[in-house]
């Protein structure tokens, strides 16, 4: 919690910035955004590369629990495609974006900011801020209504960090591992969902 | 991303330390940047709240989604396992 604290604290301090007009984004942002994005996706990939023991461990899981990432993330989108169609001024594709975030609010919004511009950017960055915290808050419900699965699911890319806790304490600490493996899957899963919906 | 990948699996041994760092660090930046953005545009500052519902909005959807398809998993999972985990 502390950490997304300090991100949000960051895009407050930027928006003081903007607002008061001591940046002016047109005259060197773009480059600046840019070179970071690239630093950034260079270290996800690192980390990426340099993990993939972590899935080797889980091969003892229940097989069918190992598609719980696949259902997160065509329940999520299917839930995001049905509601594009009430949403007036977004194309499907920018709701799909918006909602392959998982949770994983930097990433995506960062993303979006740069293929789609500012204004959804933004609404990716608190959609997303708000599935952490729909999850943390919200999770005892999910379990009454859905099912154990349910809040691992709606934790989405953070029910490996973020949301465990909370998730280990409603649902059970059996399902830690499979918590932390579907949240590394559908993390995995960000980027190239994020850019394969905005290229669309 | 791909060089990343390369480079992560070449350095897979060493322990990466710093790495986290450097990703929030840049995180730090590319959002304090987007606040820039929206802070400079008229027209979403004016609209914040309506954006905010929107994403509301899509946040439950998306939610909803899977619950429900987490749901019928869960259901299928414990039919064939004779609801052998014990719920919490």
């Amino acid at each position: 919690m502390k950490g997304s604290l300090i991100i949000v604290g960051f895009f407050v301090l930027g928006i003081i910035f903007g607002l008061a007009g001591w940046l002016n984004v047109d005259s060197f942002s773009f480059d600046i955004s840019f070179i970071a994005l690239a630093l950034l996706m260079f270290c996800v990939g690192i980390g990426v590369g340099s993990d993939f023991s972590a899935l080797k461990s889980l091969k003892s899981q229940k097989a069918g629990l190992l598609l719980l990432p696949l259902v997160t993330i065509i329940g999520t989108l299917g839930g995001c495609a049905l509601v594009s169609l009430f949403i007036p001024g977004r194309s499907m594709s920018d709701v799909l974006a918006v909602g392959s975030g998982f949770g994983y609010y930097s990433l995506s919004s960062i993303f979006i900011t740069e293929y789609r511009g500012a204004e959804l950017g933004t609404v990716a960055l608190l959609a997303n801020i708000s599935r952490e915290i729909v999850t943390l808050l919200g999770a005892p419900i999910l379990y009454k209504l859905f099912g154990p699965l349910a809040p691992i699911s709606s934790g989405g890319a953070t029910s490996m960090d973020t949301t465990l806790p909370i998730i280990t304490s409603i649902s059970g600490k059996e399902f830690v591992v499979l918590s932390i493996y579907h949240g590394f899957v559908v993390d995995f899963s960000v980027p190239f969902l994020v850019t394969f919906f905005c290229s669309l | 991303m791909a060089a990343g990948i390369g480079a992560g699996y070449l350095l897979r041994r060493r322990p990466l330390r710093y790495l986290g760092k450097v990703i929030s660090l840049l995180i730090w930046i590319l959002l304090f940047l987007l606040g820039v953005e929206v802070g400079g545009d008229e027209r979403i500052v004016k609209g914040i709240a309506s954006l905010g519902l929107e994403a509301v909005v899509i946040t439950f959807a998306g939610v909803c989604g899977c619950g429900v398809l987490a749901l019928i998993l869960w259901k299928l999972v414990k039919g064939k396992k004779g609801g052998e985990p014990n719920e919490g």
